[in-house]
C-alpha cells in the first residue's frame, strides 16, 4: 500500500485515496469543431509511460480535495504531489 | 516478426506456419516465452460474453481450446470442469440472466441455477441467507474451464519451433525503424537490427511502450493484477467459481493449490507486483463464501501487468502504420481467449485484412464510437 503525501493533510494510506489517472488533460473548449480522430485522442488515448507520470488523485475519505502527483510507474515512489492548479513540477 | 512471446505472440507464429504456409517467422521475446502475464493468470476458459461480437472471438477461442491438445501434440490440460458466475442482488440476477439469453441466443451454453443447484454442483460453496451478500443464483457454462497455461506457451512454441519458427528469448525490441513511406522496414533489438516489413505486437501489458516505438498511441493503460494460491489440499474443489460483484474467484489446480484471483491495484503502473490490501479484499470475500477454507494458509502471491482498454475489450487488427499489425488490450480476462486471439490474428497478418471475428475490434473503434463495452457486462471480466 502507497503512502501518499497529501499536501493538505500529509501522508495516509492509499486506501484513503481515489485515483483519477493522467493529469493536466485539458478539455477542448469546441468539441464540435475537432476532428473525431482528435475528440477520442483527448476522450481515450493516455501516455501510459514506463517512467515518470503525472497523475491526479483525491483524498477522498480525508479531506476531500484533489491534487496532482508525480510517480514513476516503474517502482510507484511518489516523487511529490502539488496542489490543482499549479504546473508539474 | 511477433513481438512478444506470451501464449497470444506464440500461437500467432504456430497459425502462420500452420495454417498460412508462412516459416520465416519469428517471435522476439524480451523474457522468457510465457513469463508474461500468460504464465501469471489464473487460467480460467469461458465464452459466456455479452455482446454478440465478443461472443463470437471468445466461442472462436473456446472451440479451439476443445482440440488443442490434439492439434499440438502437447497437453494444455484444458480441463472443462464448469464456470459458475454468482449473483447476489437483484441487479446481479438480472444482468447475468441478460448475458445468459444473449448466449443462448447466440448458440452458446450458459444455464441458471438456483442456489441449492449452485451448491449441489460446488459444494464448498456457502448459500445461507445470513450471508452479507447472500447466493440468489448463478449461471454456469459447463465447458468453461480451465487450462495449465505453461503448457499453452510450450505447446504453442514446440509446435511453431517444429514448422521452422524461429523463437528468440532475451531479446527486447528497443526501436521499430520506418522506411520514407513511413512502412515498417525493421525491429532494433538488443541483440541486434532484424529487417522485416511485417511486425505484429503482442505485448499485452508493454503495449503502449512498445508501439510508442513507431509513434502510435493507444486508449488503454496497464494497471497491476494479482492472484494467489494457497497451500496444496485434496481435491475441493470441482468447478470455477466467480463473483464479480464482490470480487472473488476461485479454482483448485491439479497440484491442489486453490487459485485465486485478486483485483487490479487503482492506478496505472508496470512494477508486476501490487499491494497486499487487493489480495485481502478478494480474500475477505473467499472466506465468506467458503468457510471451510478460512483456516488455509496463502503460499504466494504475484502479479501481473495488464493492458486494459475504456471498453475492456480487446484490439486486434491493423494500424496506422503500413506493415505494423497489433493485438493487444485483452486486460485481465485474455488468456482463454489465447487459441482464438492467435488464429484471428495470424489471419490478419496473412491476408493484411481484418479476420471477420476480429473486424469489430479495430483501432479504428475508438475514433468512430464504436464501442463494445464489456466493461458494463463484467465489472471484473477474467
Ligand atoms: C493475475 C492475473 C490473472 C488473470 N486471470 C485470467 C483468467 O483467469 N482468465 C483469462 O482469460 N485471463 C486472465 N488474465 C489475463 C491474461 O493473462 C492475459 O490477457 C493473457 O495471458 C495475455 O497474453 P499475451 O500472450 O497477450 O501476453 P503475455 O503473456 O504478457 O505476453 C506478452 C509478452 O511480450 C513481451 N514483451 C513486452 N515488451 C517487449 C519488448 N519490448 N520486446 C520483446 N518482448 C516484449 C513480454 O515479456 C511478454 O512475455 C489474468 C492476468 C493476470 C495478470
Ligand atoms: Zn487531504
Amino acid at each position: 500500500m502507497l503512502l501518499i503525501p497529501c499536501p493538505y493533510c500529509g501522508e495516509r494510506p492509499e486506501i484513503e485515496f481515489s485515483y483519477s489517472g493522467q493529469a493536466h488533460l485539458v478539455r477542448p473548449p469546441r468539441p464540435a469543431e475537432l476532428s473525431d480522430e482528435a475528440w477520442s485522442e483527448y476522450l481515450y488515448v493516455r501516455d501510459n509511460p514506463r517512467g515518470r507520470h503525472a497523475e491526479r488523485w483525491r483524498h477522498l475519505r480525508g479531506c476531500g480535495r484533489f491534487f496532482n502527483a508525480i510517480r514513476d510507474t516503474t517502482t510507484d515512489r511518489i516523487a511529490v504531489t502539488y496542489r490543482m492548479g499549479e504546473p508539474p513540477p | 516478426m511477433i513481438v512478444g512471446g506470451g501464449g497470444h505472440g506464440l500461437g500467432t507464429a504456430y497459425y502462420l506456419a500452420a495454417e498460412h504456409g508462412l516459416t520465416n517467422i519469428a517471435v522476439v521475446e524480451k523474457g522468457w516465452i510465457g513469463g508474461g502475464n500468460t504464465g501469471r493468470n489464473t487460467t480460467i476458459i469461458r465464452s459466456n460474453y455479452l455482446f454478440d461480437e465478443s461472443i463470437a472471438i471468445y466461442e472462436h477461442a473456446l472451440k479451439l481450446w476443445e482440440g488443442l491438445s490434439q492439434a499440438l501434440n502437447y497437453n494444455v490440460m484444458y480441463s472443462p470442469r464448469g464456470v459458475m458466475m454468482l449473483a447476489h442482488s437483484v441487479h446481479d440476477t438480472q444482468m447475468l440472466k441478460r448475458i445468459m439469453h444473449a448466449d443462448r441466443a447466440n448458440g452458446v451454453d450458459n444455464e441458471w441455477l438456483t442456489p441449492e443447484e449452485a451448491k449441489a454442483y460446488c459444494p464448498p460453496l456457502e448459500i445461507g441467507t445470513h450471508l452479507r451478500y447472500p447466493v440468489l443464483g448463478a449461471t454456469l457454462q459447463r465447458r468453461g474451464g480451465t487450462a495449465r497455461h505453461d503448457a499453452v506457451a510450450w505447446g504453442y512454441a514446440r509446435a511453431a519451433d517444429a514448422l521452422g519458427v524461429d523463437i528468440l528469448e532475451n531479446c527486447e525490441v528497443t526501436g521499430i525503424r520506418r522506411g520514407a513511406g513511413g512502412a515498417v522496414e525493421a525491429l532494433e533489438t538488443t541483440r541486434g537490427l532484424i529487417r522485416t516489413p511485417r511486425v505484429g505486437v503482442v505485448a499485452a501489458g508493454n503495449s503502449s511502450v512498445v508501439m510508442g516505438l513507431a509513434g502510435v498511441r493507444l486508449p488503454l493503460e496497464s494497471f497491476p493484477l494479482q492472484a494467489l494460491v494457497s497451500e496444496p489440499v485434496k481435491p475441493v474443489f470441482p468447478c470455477v467459481v466467480m463473483s464479480n460483484a464482490i470480487h472473488a474467484y476461485i479454482s483448485q489446480s491439479d497440484k491442489g493449490e486453490l487459485v485465486i484471483g485478486a483485483g487490479t491495484d487503482a492506478y496505472n503502473s508496470y512494477t508486476q507486483r501490487g499491494a497486499l490490501h487487493v489480495d485481502l479484499h478478494t480474500l475477505e470475500a473467499i472466506c465468506e463464501l467458503f468457510p471451510a477454507f478460512r483456516r488455509l494458509r496463502m503460499l504466494r502471491n504475484w502479479g501481473g501487468i495488464v493492458d486494459v482498454t475504456v471498453d475492456r475489450s480487446p484490439i486486434v487488427g491493423k494500424t496506422p502504420v503500413p506493415g505494423l499489425y497489433l493485438n493487444c488490450g485483452w486486460g485481465t480476462g485474455g488468456f482463454k481467449a489465447t487459441p482464438g486471439s492467435a488464429h484471428v490474428f495470424a489471419w490478419t497478418m496473412a491476408k493484411d485484412e481484418p479476420h471477420p471475428y476480429a473486424a469489430p475490434f479495430s483501432l479504428e473503434r475508438f475514433r468512430d464510437g464504436a464501442m463494445i463495452d464489456e466493461a458494463a457486462a463484467a465489472g471484473v471480466s477474467h
